[in-house]
Order: C-alpha cells, then structure tokens, then sequence
C-alpha cells in the first residue's frame, strides 16, 4: 500500500472548482441568529434546496393529519380518555416543528475549504464542524421516495469518531452527487491514517 | 532464543499454519469438564457403591429406572461401552477437525484466519491499521506453556484472535507481526534493529534502553521483559482503590444500609448481600490487575503489562493513542496519585470486560509515573507541550497565560472551575484542562483528531461564550470543554482545523518505520515537505 507523496499541490485536486451546480435551486441567504453566535457573517455558504422545505412541511403536515385522525379513532373505539394526552402532546411538538423546520433548514449552510468541510446549523442552539477531507471513511447518499418525487437527497459523511455526526439533509439531487464525487477525489488525494 | 534467518520466524513465512495442537483441549475443554462432572454427579452413588462399599450401608438392590443398572442387568456392558467409545472418539476426531481447519498465515500485507469445517470462516487484517497486539494467558493455558495472540484491528469487532500458541511462539508471531506493520521487512530488521530503534524513542524513554537493547536481539524470549519505567507498590494500589469516588460512596451506602438491616427488618442483609459480592469483586478485580502491572517502551510501541492469574502483556505502536486523560479524584490529593485513561480503537465489541482494562494504561501513579507514562504515549511532546501537562497545565497557577480560561463574565456557569477549565493548543495536540478538586487534563494529539464543532446555545450566546468539542474515537474520555471565550472559541477552532490537516498529513505513524518520522513534529516536517 503505498502513499501518495504529501505536500505535492498539483495533484490534488481542489474541492472549489465547479460550485454552480451546488447553488443551483438553493436558499440564497442564511438565517443569522438576532445576536451575533458562532458564525462570522461573511457570506459564501452553500445552502439546501428550497424544495427540502416543502418535503419537510408535507411530511410534518402529514404526521400531524394522521395524529388528529388516529386519536378520535382509537378514543371511539376503545372508549377511554386517556389516548387524548399523547395525542396532544405529539400534535404540540409537531406543530412546533412545522414552524421551527423552515427557519432551521434556513440556517444550514456548508463551506468546501482547502483541506476541510465546514457545517454549520441553527439559530438559537449553533453548532458548527469542520471535517478534514482525509478523515472521511465513506461518503452515504440516501433518497426516499418523498425526497426523489423532489429531487432531494441527503449526504451522510462517516469519520472513525461517531460524535462528528455529519449529515446535509437536504441537497438536490445533482448536487448531492457532485459533491459525493468532489468530497471522495479529494479524500483520496489527502488520506491519512486513523 | 536461536534466530534461524533474519528474525523471520517459521511461522510468519506467509505459508498457512496451524496452532498449538492443545488448542481443542482448552477451548473445548470446558465442555468435557462440564460433561464429566454431569456424570459423576449422575453416578456418584453408585461410584461409591461399587468402589468405596462400606461407605454407602444403606445402598442396596437395584433403584427401578436406572440406566446403570439396565445395561448391567441386560448384559448390554459391552455395546454401552462401545457407544462411549464412539462418542470419545466422535469428539476427537471433530476436535481434531476442527484444529486441522484452523489455520493462520501471516504475509507482508495482513493477517489472515481461517477455520470451521462445515462453515468455513476467513478473516484478514490488514498490517498497516493494526492497534496493537494482545497476549493474553490465562491461567490453565500458562501451566500447558499456552498463550493466545489477539491482533486488534480497527473497527466493531475487527480482532484477529490466535488462540492458542506456545507462549514462545506467540511471542515470535507478535514480533514479526509488529515488525511487519512498522513497514520494515522481516529480513532487514535484524540489520536495522540498532539503528532506528533508538531514533524515535524520546529521552524520557531512553531511560529503560537497556532492557530494551536485550529485548530488539531477542524479542521472543518471554523471560526477557523490558524494566517497567513505574511500579506501584501493593499499599498504594489498595489505597488508591479504597480511595476512589466510587468506593467512598458505595461504601457509605452500605455502611447506612447495614445500619438499617441491624436495627430494622434481617431481611436487607439478603438485598445488600449480592451488591456488596459484586463490588468486592470489582475492587478486587481492578486491585490484582493493578498489582502486577507494568509499563515500558519497546522497539514497537509501548507494552503494558497486567494481571496475575490471567497475564495480559499488550502492546501499543506508536501513534494509536487518540487522546489521553491525566485525572486526580479529590480523596487523592493529598497523596499526590494520578491515574491515566486512554481512547483508543480496541477492536472488540462494546461492553466487554476487558474493554475498560485495556483503557487505563496507569491504574494510579505519582506525577513522575504519570509524566513517564505520557512520554511513553506520546513521544512526540517537546518540552514546553510537557510542560503545559503539570507544571503550567493540572498544578500551573489561575493566571498562567498558557491555558485561555473562562471569562469571567461567563463564570456563572463554571463557579468553581471558571479559573481552571481553559485549553491550549500547539501544532501537535490541543489540550484542554478541566476542574478544580476532580482535577483532569486531557490531551489530544492533533494527527489523530476526526473532526472538531463549537456548539452554542442562548444562554452561552448572551454570555459571549461557546463550548468546543474535539472528534476522537469512542473512549473513556472526553474531549469537550463549555464556556469558552466565544473569539477564543472561533480561533482556535480555525487553529485546530488547520493544524490538524497538517499534522495528519505528515504523519507517517501507520507504518512507522519506513519514514523514520515518528517523533518529527508535524511543524518541522512541514519544513522539509516544502524544502524538499
């Protein structure tokens, strides 16, 4: 197994190269918190695809329809009351949800930099990560039949550490694959150990 | 030990081989231990009886139903004999089966095993990723001169297991599988062995080159072991056991319990009882462990060594340390002891007993155990990285610039500790100190790191603070430190992305002879990738 020698930037190449296939059908503007967190607002993040937010919305829309049809349901066949509290409960977390989601999907934003990727996400609890290209393991690509009636997909990147926890949830199509192929070309040209 | 060719051992010449013809004996042998203590029980009277008479006076006349007793009367002695036979002889031939199937070979590339006759298993590890080396030798297998190898690879139970050799060839195994993966070929590293083996050894290490100069002409034999650069007296061990948090607790609780059981209702002593069975257990557990226990440098990597009735002698190589934890419980204070927990990738599935044994690499230990011990780990450090460790990091002063602590405007969520919990970073590791009585600093050695977040929640975000965590694989210790100056937070996030690609790109570890690189710290390789 040999190695490919370091340090030899021609070789590699350069996950910035071809960036309009990324943007294509995206949000074009991040949602900041009020207050300045984690990200300096510097621009030039790529974002999810507008149409992961209505793949969202009709999935919640969904749940919580079948919340409000199930309860009364299961209340009118079995008689008893009780059915009606997690019924509530479920239906109030969902429609926090479904006003919460679009501002999320809204605040998710990634960056291609020389030798690392960068997520970041949220607006009142932020996080942001950055994942050296060398450290990927694999790179996942998912779609269920929701997300393919859209066009959206959502790329899962694998480290040996668990807790790196990197996923884009909503990218299109296109992009997802675009970017699967870009993150495993400069993977391979930085690899390293564990 | 005689060295026929080079240091290649007949056993790793990349032919298949088998293991130790005993092997059916003690895998199986619980089995036929079992078995012949059913029959004994089963039989015990009429053993008695027919062997020892005058000891059963009131054993007399056939029992109706019993099966000796049939056969006797049935003049069937012969075929019952005979199904015996079979059945012995079943068992051996599938015995030995079973060990004619068993067979390993060790190339230039990987490790590979295969067994089972009917469902045939094969399994191969790759060289370059192996995380050490495991010789376990439990006690039976000790008196029959047995050992079992296990090569732990990376990944949810990716072990190879050689159960069992002899202990002389499972010594001679594990030093050709160790000097196979250290990317020297077998044939030059009798010729070599002077020369590089002293190159990366810190001087911290150098202080047991002796023993370690016997051990590169003979590393197989099993007498031979490298002098321990701690020991810990017996006193200690069960001080420092005594002492733990845990033991204080659980003892209190008991002694309240007991008090309960005295003057209240005699059943409690039943509910204690079990509890108290299995903590001793645990305590004597980790007090025999830490007994025997010894640490030392090696030309492959760092070998501890636990256990007295199971010996495990492990050996670590260079660069599979993923982040390591210097900790102080309070009780321990006063005597100065430390205890050192690693995360490291140990290859078997979560949850096994000896998964946390293989963790704490200094069971307890003085500051200078300690400091001998992270040399040992982390050769690497330079003097002004070891010093962050004790002397500026667990007993430097509140207003040392060398660790960025908590703000005090954030000290609300740090009380106590806002004045200690504070990181540092330098171009080979980030080191992160947390708290002021359960004193713990961690180390995290940049070439290892898989990724690193901020997080921030409302209240950290009025406060202006953030909380970071460093990626490592899973393991006993955290890497995460809260409350972090949220400029400082945003530096050396960006400090740690970017040094860590260049740590990780000039580390050569995975294969750690072939570029004499080991202990070349990352900013001066970094120098002559751009020289050369």
């Amino acid at each position: 197994m040999t190695n490919p020698t370091p340090g030899a930037p021609e070789a590699t190449p350069s996950p910035t190269s071809d960036e309009a296939v990324l943007d294509a059908g995206t949000f074009d503007e991040l949602l900041e918190s009020r207050r300045e967190g984690l990200f300096v607002r510097d621009g030039s993040w790529h974002q999810l695809a507008r149409a992961y937010r209505t793949v969202q919305l009709i999935s919640l829309t969904a749940a919580l329809v079948l919340v409000a049809v199930a309860a009364p349901i299961i209340a009118a066949v079995t008689g008893t009351g009780w059915v009606w509290i997690p019924a509530g409960v479920l239906a109030v977390v969902l429609a926090v949800t479904l006003i919460l989601t679009p501002r999320q999907i809204r605040s998710f934003g990634y960056r291609l930099r020389e030798n690392d990727l960068v997520l970041r996400r949220g607006i009142l609890f932020q996080r942001v990560v950055a994942v050296p290209y060398g450290r990927m393991q694999l790179v996942d690509i998912t779609h269920g039949p929701l997300d393919r009636a859209f066009g959206i997909a959502q790329l899962k990147l694998v480290t040996a550490a668990a807790a790196s926890a990197v996923v884009i949830p909503g990218l299109t199509q296109d992009a997802a694959e675009k970017l699967r192929d870009v993150l495993i070309a400069v993977a391979e040209s930085r690899r390293t150990g564990l | 030990m005689t060295e026929p060719d080079a240091g290649r051992s007949a056993l790793s010449d990349g032919e298949w081989h088998r293991l130790h013809p005993l092997t059916p004996l003690l895998r199986g042998g619980l089995f036929l231990v079992v078995v012949l203590g059913f029959v004994v029980a089963n039989l015990r009277d009429r053993l008695i009886e027919i062997f020892a008479p005058w000891l059963a006076p009131g054993f007399s006349g056939p029992v109706p139903g019993d099966p000796v007793d049939y056969v006797l009367g049935h003049d069937l002695v012969l075929l019952a004999l005979g199904v015996v036979l079979l059945v012995v002889v079943a068992l051996i031939l599938i015995f030995w089966m079973s060990w004619r199937f068993h067979t390993f070979r060790i190339t230039g590339d990987d490790v590979e095993v295969r067994s089972g006759v009917v469902f045939r298993t094969n399994r191969r590890a790759p060289l370059d990723r192996v995380q050490g080396v495991n010789l376990t030798r439990p006690l039976v297998a000790r008196l029959l001169g047995l050992a079992k190898l296990e090569v732990v690879g990376a990944g949810l139970d990716a072990n190879v297991r050689l159960e069992y050799l002899s202990t002389a060839n499972a010594e001679q195994v594990r030093a050709d599988i160790l000097r196979l993966a250290s990317g020297r070929t077998l044939g030059e590293s009798r010729a070599g062995g002077a020369g590089p083996a002293t190159s990366w050894r810190s001087a911290a290490v150098q202080t047991a080159s002796q023993a370690m100069d016997s051990l590169v002409a003979g590393t197989d034999e099993p007498e031979v072991e490298p002098a321990s650069v701690v020991r810990i007296p017996p006193g200690r061990v069960i001080g420092s056991m005594l002492l733990r948090d845990s033991t204080v607790v659980v003892l209190a609780i008991m002694i309240a319990l007991v008090v309960w059981a005295v003057t209240g209702p005699g059943w409690l002593v039943f509910a204690i009882l079990p509890t108290m069975i299995g903590f001793a257990t645990y305590v004597g557990r980790g007090t025999v462990r830490a007994l025997r226990y010894a640490i030392a440098p090696t030309d492959h990597g760092v070998r501890i060594v636990f256990g007295i009735l199971t010996t495990v002698t492990e050996i670590l190589p260079p660069g599979r340390v993923h982040a390591v934890r210097v900790h102080q419980p309070i009780l321990w204070r006063p005597a100065g002891w430390w205890t050192i927990t690693v995360n490291r990738l140990s290859g078997s599935r979560a949850g096994q007993e000896a998964a946390e044994a293989f963790t704490r690499v200094l069971p307890v230990g003085t500051r200078e155990d300690a400091e001998r011990v992270v040399a040992l780990l982390l050769p690497w450090l330079d003097d002004a990285e070891r010093a962050l460790l004790f002397d500026r990091g667990l007993l430097g002063a509140d207003d040392d610039p060398a660790f960025t602590t908590t703000p005090r405007r954030a000290r609300i969520l740090r009380p106590v500790s806002w004045r200690r919990d504070g990181f540092a970073v330098t171009d080979a590791a980030l080191f992160l100190r947390r708290g002021r009585f359960w004193r713990s600093l961690v180390v995290v050695p940049l070439a290892r790191l898989q990724s690193i977040a901020l997080q921030q929640g409302p209240i950290d975000r009025a406060l202006r603070v953030a909380s970071a965590r460093a990626h490592t694989v899973a393991g006993a210790v955290d890497t995460s430190l809260g409350a972090i100056d949220l400029e400082a937070a945003r530096g050396m996030f960006e400090d740690v992305a970017r040094r860590a690609v260049t740590a990780a790109r000039s580390d050569r570890s995975h294969r750690w002879f072939v570029e004499d690189a080991a202990t070349v710290r990352p900013s001066d390789r970094r120098d002559e990738e751009e020289n050369g």
